[in-house]
């Protein structure tokens, strides 16, 4: 158990929803969530089909854990072929959508087509129905889950959905659930909207069993007391994400104005201190912290924006309480655009999460946008009037809302930054991998970092590999290579669980591992759960392979690659991808060119 | 010593820890659907409050169950059902002014919160101490504690 052994197929241009028993063959290789929806997805579709075509297949999963006592097990992903990338993406959330879909009976829902007029899927237990979207098509995600819940007048319903910016294809939109979680990255909501798909509700009542319950909740005493003592886990709970903001201004790896600088002068502007902080005013912008489903950290920041200031102050309502910053937010709205004002950083994540869009890759391409109006590649005429300078605070929040509604200069915003730059002939300013914007970690800082952007397989991500303590200590690309594959492997096995990589403050492979034995059939041994998530990484870089890309995407922007740092730690530095790419494909057992070879697929059952 | 759940809503973080803990104890399953204590969120989340039965001490829902399926455990003084008896005609439901007593479909019984009797295991588990299993004579302690402090005039030294 710890499976529901059964997956719910939907086909939206035929219009029917069935159950199916899981393939338990494929969950005892590939666990759940990330790597057995990587394992439908490859069979279900063409790697080479349009992403935002019916033949694209979108698969929300749950891993084994999701809905259990262990700490954290909320968390459920979307698969899907990316339209920011053109390769697989992978798009983890917490909320409580994902527990709700498992507690609905449900490892999967994988969907298929594309609905003739806009629709939702309504879902309770084994009741199944695919219903007009009507007048919500066009709604924001925060006006569909209150409209869900209130025209099924179900409040236990959750859900998850897109705003206008799904439905009408940015490039970096997301799907939201709760409100102000988020399967964030790679276009995953742009898929949804192809699909004519607003939103999944779900309320489920059929629980989760696990295999072993009193061996489980003896380990879940233990592993929820590791996490109680650690100190880690105490300064996420305390200052949130954010925390990473004030380490990476000190050491130097916070990305400034489109990556020309690593670090930035307004940081004590937005850091925790600065959320925490009561204005003469009298103004505090955060009020109090937040757990995910499951979760005994709760990370999350609930915040509000000061009713006087410039973005809400003809605008009532938004004096609510919302989702606050994390350090990819402020990140993004931050130092990357040259911003320091905390109140519309805070405004700038409420837009994205009502309309739906992933700010990483929305701060990502305005920081570049910024950089080409500087440039006077492109001017006012071209931005809808709009200074588009570093530092202002103001165009920040005007283009997230009209990206967020596709309106004027947010159409061009919504391509993401490659195909931007490279529609105005400066592809060079793109700052990211495959496609997809970088996340706040400069890699001539952090070295395997930089290898792990190049090689992540939905594009440049900072949650694909883990080699953050390595990279800290050792500022030269030497002996990255293994550190960050074994990582790579490492979070493919926790993201295919159901629990969130947080918990790694606290955790190591072997608590995972005796929540897993505990909770799953057969004889899972930490071998056999790095085996699997080696496994995971050669499927989706198989199903990248197919669907076009190469080895010459395992790369970085040549600003990371030519252009020293400018100041901090790794002054001087660049990063040295060049040494470390080659021993990483060895490491893998790949070619030269960066294929799995024979031997290496073999191995794994491939 | 009876115990009562004492709950301080600021301290919850909307986890959910409780409502699985408690769908486990009752049913062996993780099902927030059988949960006999609820967490409520409000704006957004900006306010997360747990809420399950207070145990009146004039319980109105013993009082109009007509079979006497409710009954008081004098050890913990929770208002325990008992299945063998209950009929499931839902006027209990009916008479608890605050909902905690609810319906459950797949039994035809009713259910409540009975303090696990005496080992709550939403208060075992709750990361926060947002719920806990106090003196019953006693909830407000914790609180005078609290206003004690502050009306201490006293110069500090």
């Amino acid at each position: 158990m710890g499976w529901q052994r059964k997956i719910l197929r939907v086909n939206l241009s035929e219009g029917t929803a069935e159950s199916e028993p899981l393939n338990m063959d494929w969950a005892f290789q590939y666990l759940g969530e990330r790597g057995l929806a990587t394992k439908y997805l490859w069979e279900n579709m063409d790697p080479k089909a349009d992403p935002v075509g019916p033949d694209n297949v979108l698969i929300f999963a749950t891993g084994p854990l999701t809905g259990t006592m262990a700490s954290t097990g909320g968390r459920y992903v979307v698969v899907t072929k990316g339209p920011l990338t053109g390769a697989i993406a992978c798009s983890n959330s917490g909320g409580k959508f994902g527990a709700e879909l498992k507690f609905a009976g449900y490892d999967l829902l994988v969907i298929h087509g594309r609905a003739p007029e806009p629709v939702y899927l309504h879902i309770v237990d084994d009741e199944v129905e695919i219903l007009p979207a009507g007048e919500l098509w066009g709604a924001t995600v925060w006006h569909t889950e209150e409209a869900l819940k209130a025209r099924h007048q179900n409040p236990l319903l959750k859900v998850a959905s897109i705003g206008v910016a799904g439905e009408r294809g940015v490039r970096f939109a997301c799907i939201i659930n709760d409100l102000h979680r988020a399967a964030g990255r790679s276009g995953v909501g742009a898929v949804m909207g192809s699909k004519n798909l607003k939103a999944v509700a779900v309320h489920g009542t059929v629980g989760v069993r696990v295999d072993d319950p009193g061996r489980f909740m003896e380990v879940v005493r233990e592993t929820h007391k590791l996490l109680a003592e650690s100190d880690g886990r105490k300064e996420l709970t305390e200052l949130g994400t954010n925390a990473m903001i004030d380490m990476m201004q000190e050491f130097g790896g916070l990305p400034t104005r489109n990556f020309h600088e690593v670090q930035f002068d307004g940081v004590d502007k937005i850091n925790p201190t600065a959320m925490a902080a009561t204005t003469p005013s009298g103004h505090r912008n955060l009020i109090t912290n937040k757990a995910c489903f499951g979760c005994t950290i709760a990370c999350g920041r609930i915040a509000h924006i000061d009713a006087n200031h410039f973005t809400i102050v003809n605008r009532p309502e938004y004096r609510h309480a919302s989702g606050g910053l994390e350090y990819e937010t402020a990140y993004a709205f931050g130092p990357v655009v040259g911003i320091d004002d905390i109140d519309a950083l805070t405004f700038a994540s409420y837009l994205m999460n009502e309309h739906g869009m992933d700010p990483i890759s929305f701060g990502g391409t305005l920081a570049a946008a910024m950089e080409l109006y500087e440039m006077g590649v492109i001017t006012a005429d071209d931005t809808d009037g709009v200074a588009l300078e570093f530092g202002n605070a103001e165009a920040l929040t005007i283009m997230a809302e009209k990206t967020g509604k596709y309106e004027g200069f947010g159409q061009v915003l919504g391509l993401g930054s490659k195909r931007m730059c490279e529609k105005y002939g400066h592809p060079e300013l793109f700052m990211g991998v495959k496609g997809q914007e970088f996340a706040g970690y400069d890699s001539r800082a952090l070295q395997g970092m930089g290898l792990g952007y190049a090689t992540s397989n939905r594009g440049a991500c900072h949650l694909k590999h883990d080699a953050f303590a390595v990279d800290m200590e050792d500022q030269t690309g030497n002996g990255k290579a293994r550190p960050v594959k074994r990582s790579q492997d490492k979070v493919a096995i926790i993201d295919s669980t159901g629990l969130c990589l947080f918990t790694t403050s606290a955790w190591g492979i072997k608590d995972f591992q005796k929540q897993i034995d505990a909770a799953c059939e057969g004889d899972w041994t930490v071998e056999r759960l790095f085996e699997t998530g080696e496994r995971i990484w050669n499927l989706e870089r198989q199903f990248n392979l197919a669907a076009g890309l190469t080895a010459a995407d395992d790369t970085l922007p040549k600003r990371l690659l030519e252009v020293p740092a400018p100041s901090g730690t790794a002054k001087g530095k660049v990063n040295e991808l060049d040494k470390m790419l080659p021993e990483y494909y060895a490491e893998r057992g790949w070619t030269t060119d960066g294929v799995p070879t024979q031997e290496t697929l073999e191995r794994l059952g491939l | 010593m009876q115990k009562s759940l004492l709950i301080t809503a600021d301290l919850c973080t909307s986890c959910m820890q409780c409502e699985m803990a408690c769908s486990f104890e009752h049913e062996g399953v993780f099902n927030p659907a059988k949960s006999r204590i609820k967490v409520f969120e409000f704006e957004h989340g900006k306010r997360a409050i747990p809420y399950t039965c207070t145990q009146c001490a004039e319980a109105w829902c013993l009082h109009a169950c007509p079979v006497e399926a409710l009954s008081r455990n004098p050890q913990t003084g929770a208002v325990e059902v008992d299945d063998d008896v209950c009929v499931g005609c839902k006027v209990c439901t009916i008479a608890c002014p605050f909902g905690t007593v609810n319906y459950n479909q797949d039994t035809g019984k009713v259910i409540k919160c009975d303090l696990c009797g005496g080992d709550p295991q939403c208060a075992a588990v709750c990361p926060t101490d947002a719920i806990v299993y106090v003196d019953a004579n006693w909830t407000g302690y914790e609180r005078m504690k609290q206003w004690a402090v502050k009306s201490d005039a006293r110069p500090s030294a």
